[in-house]
């Protein structure tokens, strides 16, 4: 995502590039076509072999059935998907699909004034504000989610303060609760919506709302017609960035939500780690990454909507 | 408008507050003197010295370190290649690589890991659990290698590599001495990030690990699981200095100098 933002931002470099190419011969085309081959073939063919490949796989287990210890493809069909369907596993597909909107609208409402702040009023330590926000992000998932632990117990830090300063009598008990589940995402997920939000804000030409002002357009009116539309291609993105990984997430909702709390990537993981249907657990992965490339591909078209008229 | 600045800035500060603090109490109780671990009964460093005494956490840290070195060398060199390869040469079936590349970033990691873990049981099932996570984690570093490595010789001026092969140098003399130097920031940032990557790995190595082959993540997360000790605090800090420096060294190499555009504006300004 970034590497297509930034080779956009920059057209001098490559500028020079097709008067060259235009007088290049057949051998220097023969020749890139083979260099182009010596690069990108290892590559390329490593994630068809290790990334592409098991995905067909997940698809051919996932019409199978099982005897308990062994995949059989006997009698291949839909039975699963048919089976995921059940009433049992929809209240853990709309845990999901809530955890995961509720995360990236308060990623996006929180994020983008934070955004909005470093690209306006950050001066010269944008960069370093920046890298301050994403520090968390490069520091063990797992570790935060377990330090939310410590804090959001019932006899935790959070409790113990706030009963030490004379607010509450009894503990207030979130952890294992739905807040703590989304608070955990949010706190996960957040420094993925700031960066493409950041980067939107920042680029937009501060002449356009300044020219808004000019033709009396209010304060409020300028951002909701000029700055919010211009950047509405960041907060798709932003959007993108957190619903995928909070609709994969188990390691939060198994942390912070405790046994009551079901998602559809928790069933999977139980499924996959001490059970023995994982024809039936492919069926379900596999509608997981369905909805997450449906939700993908509909923030990309209103993306595109958005852009091209 | 500066009230609004105060309100903005006000809120900023307390979103600094909500990502830090949860680190901060970490790495307090990693020295707190309880065995129960959320209630603060004095200072002690007791906990480092008896997590250095625990083999099986040694032990994860080894493979942890095995792993991320072999994946951190094979996917900087894959990943690279890509990279370079989608900069500077159009070809057929490059939009498709750039498609191939963003996709493990976009897949949740809860699929790779299943999809890893049936191929390797159904197709490959001779590999231990050692090189099964290995090859795992190869595969989801080499894209984030390729996507700053690329942003790296997409920004690169291919006039000064020209320059090189008019003033007599060889295809590799040129490389060599031209290209490599310049892009060798983004190779250095790119490596580390997948060291970040490697050595933070959850979800993908739990569903590939197997007895004898337990990397770090993967003993904390049962660890939490199943009665938590305050060594897990003090690992813990251990683990988020290690990711700190790095984060730090990747940063003074340029690894993020691909991400805001305003930033690479400057940087990539012909000289």
């Amino acid at each position: 995502m970034t590497a297509g933002a930034s080779s956009a931002a920059a057209p001098s470099p490559g500028a020079a590039a097709p008067s060259l190419r235009a007088r290049s011969s057949v051998r220097t085309r023969v020749r890139e076509r083979a260099s182009a081959a010596v690069l990108v073939l290892p590559g390329v063919a490593w994630l068809a072999v290790f990334f592409l490949v098991p995905l067909v796989i997940i698809f051919v287990v996932s019409l199978g059935t099982s005897d308990g210890r062994h995949v059989l493809l006997t009698n291949p069909g839909l039975q699963n998907y048919a089976e995921a369907a059940r009433s049992e596993y929809l209240p853990a597909f709309a845990n999901s699909v809530r955890y995961a909107l509720i995360t990236t609208i308060l990623s996006i409402g929180l994020g983008y004034p934070i955004a909005y702040w470093i690209s306006r009023y950050g001066g010269r330590r944008k960069v370093l504000l920046l890298i301050l926000m994403m520090l968390p992000f490069w520091t063990s998932y797992l570790v935060r989610t377990y330090a939310w632990m410590i804090i959001l117990r019932d006899n935790g830090v959070l409790n113990g303060a706030l009963r030490s300063v004379g607010l509450i009598d009894e503990p207030l008990i979130i952890l294992n609760t739905d807040i703590s589940v989304i608070l955990g995402m949010t706190y996960g997920f957040l420094p993925f919506a700031i960066l493409p939000l950041f980067v939107s804000i920042d680029r937009l030409d501060d002449h356009l709302v300044q020219a808004a002002r000019d033709l009396y357009a209010s304060g409020r009116g300028a951002f909701l017609h000029v700055t919010l539309p211009l950047t509405m291609p960041g907060i798709i993105a932003a959007s993108i960035l957190t619903f995928i990984p909070a609709m994969g997430d188990y390691v939060t909702p198994d942390l912070l939500g405790g046994a009551q709390t079901t998602t559809i990537a928790k069933i999977v993981q139980v499924i996959f780690t001490s059970g023995h249907d994982w024809p039936g657990g492919s069926a379900l992965a596999f509608i997981l990454m369905l909805i997450t490339l449906g939700g993908t591909f509909l923030a990309l078209r209103s993306l595109r909507r958005e852009t091209f008229g | 408008m500066s009230g609004r600045n105060r309100w903005l800035s006000a809120l900023a500060v307390a979103t600094y507050v909500f990502l830090f603090a949860p680190i901060v109490v970490l790495i307090l109780f990693s020295f707190n003197d309880s065995r129960r671990t959320f209630v603060w009964r004095g200072f002690t460093l007791d906990w480092y010295p008896r997590l250095f005494a625990n083999a099986d956490l040694l032990d994860a840290l080894w493979t942890t370190l095995i792993v991320a070195a072999i994946a951190v060398v094979a996917s900087t060199i894959l990943g690279s290649l890509l990279g370079l390869g989608l900069a500077r040469l159009r070809f057929r079936g490059s939009g498709a690589t750039e498609t191939l590349i963003l996709l493990p970033m976009v897949t949740p990691e809860i699929i790779m890991g299943i999809s890893l873990l049936i191929f390797f049981t159904q197709l490959l099932s001779a590999v231990p659990a050692l090189g099964r996570i290995s090859l795992a984690h190869i595969t989801f570093c080499i894209s984030y290698v390729a996507v700053v490595v690329r942003a790296r010789a997409v920004n690169m001026d291919p006039r000064l590599e020209e320059a090189a092969r008019d003033l007599g140098a060889s295809a590799l003399g040129a490389f060599r001495y031209v290209t490599l130097p310049l892009i060798l920031p983004a190779i250095l940032a790119g490596a580390m990030l997948a060291f970040a990557l490697s050595f933070d790995d959850l979800v993908v190595t739990a569903f590939n690990a197997g007895p004898g082959a337990t990397t770090l993540p993967v003993a904390i997360y049962s660890a939490i699981k199943f009665g938590v000790t305050p060594q897990i605090n003090a690992i813990s800090t251990i683990i988020v200095a290690v990711v700190a420096i790095a984060l730090v060294i990747a940063w003074r190499l340029g690894a993020f100098r691909g991400a805001p555009p305003a930033v690479v504006a400057e940087d990539a300004a012909p000289a």
